[in-house]
């Protein structure tokens, strides 16, 4: 059993994500063991971007910060490896395609196996250029995880049967960030899943509070928090360990009660 | 299936690379467009208003003047900038204007990057009654106030871009997050042959129109094809507009100019084809100006329009191929061209423009007599003036 599948066995999961690098790199592996610590489930590590589509203002913020503090995919290779002698929880990468293809797509899928990577989320390749990177993550043993979103509707069977790890549900339309409601029907889109395919369905997007948060576990397998946490790094800084700590102590809380 | 077999793909280049969530808006154009490329009354419709509204065809000009001064070959200049709303930009917003009234949308979206597209957006949609806005980097709205303001006045809301070099880049990458947002009564009217699949096809079938024209305007006038065709390249519709109907006529040299801004070897340039490498962004693969993680690189041109770090698919493919070739311009020889035209023929082209203008002048006297170039004069230069005047030391106020 693969260690995300095992994030999943027999709890739902609480789904942390840290853009890497932000506000440095040094903070962010410090970070890590810590989060694992406080009871997230799986991390989710972003490598910067210069333009990331699918990110509300304050991932954007983030990824500037982390590029300008010069976070590179080696020096992100480096932090994993490290940080990867310390936890045994899944860790995933969150990125684009373009630094993925460009540092030449079956290097990177495989310095990912020797760091310890486990998976990786790529938003802009979606189902159809799924074959752009999914042979090198196969021969790499790296799970590609795939996305749906609340406009997928009759596309959701056939992502569901090829997903592998956990798929990651998309609460609501737009990019990332904190919403005060999540209009999608999520039970339903969960629940279509489930009919072709036992995968574990995590949901993302606009998730801040433990009231959302246990919300939303209650009708799926974990909740995806990114934005509520890059804005506690974005306040405290280097300090910022601490205060992210504690939030996802609470948060973790919330979905182990859904 | 393999990957080059896909739809959408131009050999290597394009795809659809865009998030899930956008997935089913691309599919619906696709199948929308589909549908009413073959149907009559659409396409009567279109050429109705490409007609009796944008002033098509558009003049093909014999440049007799320059061609005597430059001493080879006979020079053609392509009148797009005689278009209403003075650019070829409006070919392709009438049509998808229309497509997406069509479509039952009350309200389209656009990038704008000098402000041109963004202004023939906003003409078409006030045109068909629709709700439009259009996204423009911060720079661009600095640079350009006076096509701001023209939006405003035909209606659009202008939403200036803080994020990332606040150029067209920017603008796309908003306009983008803006349509996963809303897109059930909202189609993002894309402004060049670039983006996911289905637009690099549909811009460029709604301006093939350039082409087929010039085609058949030479035919009339000198009884042969050109001998080479000269169009700017920033993301690349007027160019892949003038070149599409030539592709398969191999005795005609296509010629795309790129924003080479302060010279290919110097850090601020916007020479994709020359300095690019192959990457995947803002949904299509294709070549790319960036670092070595894939990190997309800031372009600087004096040109807005052509201040873009990427090019559209088919014109990657058309590179690779050899069957199109690709020079860099720089600022100061599309500036001395700009000056040149509007001395020599009286007439003042785009900044963009001015970058065809810039090498057919280099190239034209290697040209025998006997021989014909045809330049695509994209738009019209009022808009640069200032900028040219600032350029150039002089300070006007606009």
């Amino acid at each position: 059993m693969s260690r995300i599948s095992k994030a999943f066995e027999n709890k739902k999961a609480f789904i942390a994500f840290v853009t890497g690098g932000d506000p440095d790199l040094e903070t962010t592996e410090a970070l890590i063991p810590q989060m694992a610590a406080a009871g997230a489930d799986l991390i989710e590590i972003g490598i910067p971007f210069s333009d990331p589509i699918a990110e509300g203002v304050v991932i954007q913020a983030a990824d500037e910060r982390a590029l300008k503090a010069g976070t590179t995919t080696d020096k992100l290779f480096d932090m994993v490896k490290r940080v990867r002698q310390k936890i045994d929880i899944p860790l995933v990468f969150m990125t684009y395609v373009n630094p993925v293809y460009t540092y030449g797509t079956e290097k990177f899928t495989k310095k990912c196996a020797e760091c310890g990577i486990d998976g990786i989320i790529i938003p802009d390749v979606p189902f159809e250029e799924r074959e752009e990177v999914s042979g090198a993550c196969e021969a790499a043993g790296i799970e590609l995880i795939s996305m749906i979103a609340p406009t997928s509707h009759d596309r959701i069977n056939m992502i569901a049967k090829q997903a592998k790890g956990f798929l990651y549900c998309v609460s609501s339309l737009g990019v990332t960030g904190v919403r005060s409601k999540i209009t999608t029907n999520i039970k339903e889109m969960v629940d279509q899943v489930k009919e072709v395919s036992d995968i574990p369905c995590a949901i993302g997007f606009g998730i801040a509070t433990p009231e959302q948060a246990r919300e939303m576990a209650a009708v799926s397998d974990g909740a995806i928090v990114g934005s509520a946490i890059v804005k506690i790094i974005a306040k405290y800084g280097k300090n910022c360990i601490q205060p992210v700590c504690e939030y996802v102590k609470g948060m973790k809380a919330a979905v182990a009660a859904a | 299936m393999k990957m080059e077999e896909k739809k959408g793909r131009y050999g290597l280049y394009g795809g659809q690379y865009i998030p899930e969530t956008l997935i089913p808006a691309v599919k619906e154009l696709e199948r929308e467009y589909e549908k009413y490329k073959n149907d009559p009354a659409f396409q009567m419709e279109l050429k109705d208003l490409m007609e009796k509204y944008a002033g098509r065809p558009s003049l093909l000009y014999y440049a007799e003047k320059m061609t005597k001064d430059l001493g080879g070959a006979k020079i053609y200049l392509k009148r797009e900038d005689l278009n209403h709303t003075g650019s070829h930009k409006i070919n392709n917003v009438l049509g998808q204007v229309l497509l997406a009234k069509k479509m039952g949308k009350t309200r389209v979206i656009a990038e704008t990057g000098a402000g041109q597209h963004g202004v023939a957006t906003a003409t078409a949609a006030a045109l068909m009654g629709l709700e439009c806005e259009i996204f423009m980097g911060k720079e661009d709205t600095d640079r350009q106030v006076l096509n701001c303001y023209r939006m405003e006045l035909l209606g659009a809301k202008v939403h200036p871009v803080t994020s990332g070099t606040m150029t067209l880049k920017d603008a796309v990458n908003e306009t983008m997050r803006e349509w996963a947002s809303r897109m059930d009564d909202t189609l993002y009217v894309l402004g060049s042959v670039m983006g996911p699949h289905p637009f690099p096809m549909i811009v460029r079938d709604f301006q093939k129109v350039i082409g087929e024209e010039i085609k058949e305007q030479l035919m009339e006038a000198e009884g042969k094809l050109p001998d080479a065709v000269i169009a700017c390249v920033g993301g690349g519709s007027n160019a892949m507009g003038s070149f599409y109907e030539f592709i398969p006529d191999t005795s005609v040299r296509l010629i795309g100019c790129e924003a080479a801004g302060l010279g290919v070897d110097h850090p601020k340039n916007a020479a994709t084809i020359a300095n690019g490498s192959v990457g995947i962004f803002h949904g299509m693969k294709s070549l790319f100006c960036q670092d070595e993680y894939g990190q997309i690189a800031p372009v600087y041109s004096i040109s807005a329009g052509l201040d873009y770090p990427g090019i559209g698919p088919e014109h990657a493919n058309l590179n690779e191929t050899g069957r199109a070739q690709y020079v860099p311009i720089t600022d100061e020889e599309a500036v001395e061209a700009f000056e040149y035209l509007s001395r020599t023929e009286g007439i003042i082209p785009a900044i963009e423009s001015a970058h065809a203008v810039a090498y057919a002048k280099k190239i034209a006297p290697d040209f025998g007599t006997d021989q014909v170039i045809v330049v695509t004069i994209s738009g019209r230069g009022d808009k640069d003036v200032a900028a040219i005047a600032r350029y150039r030391g002089v300070e006007i106020f606009d």
